[in-house]
């Protein structure tokens, strides 16, 4: 009985796994599969990049999977199959280089902060010093989170001791709190204020003042595919790569 | 009676499934630092809300859905198998809709914001957040119980106590509420679970700060980011809430 239960669980899960699509890079009619996991604030230009690679050469495949970057890591800890990481900032990338499941990492990009406000700016905010208002929805990331990181750090280099109304757990809920006007300010990437177009403004924080935060790549060390993941590292150094990046907003790497 | 033997094939799968993630929950549970863990500031300040708020939002889903469930399994109305499936909708709508229905509701900018703001009520980012979500999302599964409850009590009783004279009220509350009340513990006792495990709407419509709208869940969630153990160890606070909360709601049944 418990034999037989057993193997049912077994078939019930590769039943399942096979639902889900055969993933992997086994090539059938000669097709080559990477997959590629980087943070979620990468979402257009890596498509764009992606679709470039695809559309060279018919025999490439690249899976994107996005989400926040210490989420991608921790995927990879448990085993996700990766080809390739983008990271949003160094910290997520170095538990990945301590625990031996990357290559030599490359910072590939940069991205600073923004000040985003609902379309007319009703709380009238023009600089940082601003957001230290008395009754201001501020909403912020939260500290664990890389956004949270550099928004606490524009915070003391301008010497201001900010009391948001959430600390949120991405920078997209900071941005859709704020694009629905329940949020008078928050504090994003510039590139998200780009992304949104209409839907919020940008306050710009002087470059002196700015936190910075770097963008690393890096191959996975257990990928099948090593020639094509480095490929894509590759393409995304290269000109073309940044200047799709530099579309976006993202400034070169430092 | 007998059961067919090779049903307990697939109920066995079926019991492994659900059972197996709580035992990789307690396998993965860092024991060395389980309580200082669950100690920390801000897991009691997590936990305290997420009790405080599930129990204010319980009481609210008492008082609205009783009535709701009177109304549905003892009157009949055009429209009234419309109405209850819509009532119930936020049983199988995903809770980040909930969030977002409720933010262009109750938010600055939706339908009753502006009324809100004129009474000097700000909804948005505060605890009174949290409760709504929590209420929105745990209502139907008092109405359901209740409802349910209620139809299989049949209106004898109360017949013949109307027949004796009881005016309605009298009745309600006298004949109606007393045979149902099991089915209302449970109701309400799986109504303050939903609350207690309420997450989607919380983080789309109330936002996320420590004591004020961070519930359990959205601890839980935030603390992956930086610290897998304490996200285990806060996970398993939370499955041990759930297990004592099922323990009284099956109470409740068996008493039916």
């Amino acid at each position: 009985m418990r034999r037989t239960g057993a193997l049912a669980l077994t078939t019930l899960v590769a039943l399942a796994a096979g639902a889900c699509g055969s993933g992997g890079g086994d090539g059938d009619g000669g097709t080559t599969t990477i997959t590629v996991f980087a943070a979620a604030s990468l979402t257009s230009s890596f498509e764009q990049i992606a679709s470039d690679l695809e559309a060279e050469d018919d025999g490439v495949d690249v899976q994107l999977n996005f989400a926040g970057s210490s989420d991608l890591v921790a995927q990879i800890q448990e085993g996700a199959p990766a080809d390739v990481l983008a990271s949003a900032d160094e910290a997520s990338m170095d538990k990945a280089t301590a625990d031996g499941l990357v290559g030599t990492p490359t910072v590939f990009a940069a991205n600073t902060l923004e000040i985003a406000v609902p379309p007319g700016n009703p709380a009238g905010i023009t600089s940082v010093e601003d957001l230290g208002q008395d009754g201001l929805n501020l909403v912020l990331c939260a500290p664990e989170v890389p956004c949270g990181a550099a928004a606490e750090a524009v915070a003391a280099s301008a010497g201001l001791d900010l009391s948001p109304v959430s600390e949120e757990q991405s920078v997209t809920d900071v941005l859709s709190k704020v694009a629905t006007g329940e949020a008078d300010a928050g504090l994003v990437y510039v590139t998200d204020v780009i992304a949104a177009g209409d839907d919020v403004e940008g306050v710009d924080i002087p470059a002196d003042a700015n936190a910075v935060n770097r963008y690393p790549i890096a191959t996975v060390a257990d990928s099948d595919e090593v020639a094509l993941a480095q490929e894509f590292v590759d393409r995304v150094l290269a000109r073309t790569g940044q200047d799709v990046l530099a579309g976006a907003g993202f400034a070169p790497a430092p | 009676m007998g059961v067919p033997r090779w049903l307990f094939v697939p109920a066995l799968l079926g019991a492994a499934f659900v059972l197996l993630p709580l035992v990789a929950i307690v396998a993965r549970t860092p024991w060395s630092r389980f309580l200082e863990l669950i100690t920390s500031e801000s897991s009691r300040e997590a936990l305290a809300l997420s009790l405080r708020t599930s129990a204010t939002s319980t009481l609210i889903c008492v008082l609205l859905g009783v009535p709701m469930a009177v109304v549905l399994a003892r009157t009949s109305f055009r429209g009234q198998g419309v109405l209850r499936s819509l009532v119930l909708l936020p049983l199988v709508l995903p809770p980040v809709v909930g969030g977002i229905a409720l933010l262009y509701t109750f938010g600055r900018r939706g339908l009753l914001g502006e009324t809100f703001e004129l009474l000097g009520l700000q909804v948005a980012f505060s605890t009174t957040a949290v409760v709504l979500a929590q209420t929105f999302v745990a209502m139907p599964f008092l109405v359901v119980s209740l409802e349910g409850a209620l139809r299989s009590a049949g209106r004898r009783y109360e017949a013949v106590a109307a027949s004796l004279g009881a005016r309605p009220t009298t009745v309600f509350r006298r004949v109606t509420l007393p045979l149902v009340l099991p089915g209302l513990a449970s109701g309400a006792v799986l109504a303050f679970a939903r609350s207690l495990g309420e997450f989607g709407a919380t983080i789309t419509f109330a936002g996320s700060l420590q004591g004020i709208t961070r519930t359990l869940p959205l601890e839980i969630y935030l603390r992956r980011e930086t610290d897998a153990e304490a996200a285990v160890a806060l996970s398993l606070v939370l499955v041990v809430v759930a297990v004592v909360v099922i323990g009284f709601a099956r109470q409740g049944r068996s008493a039916v």
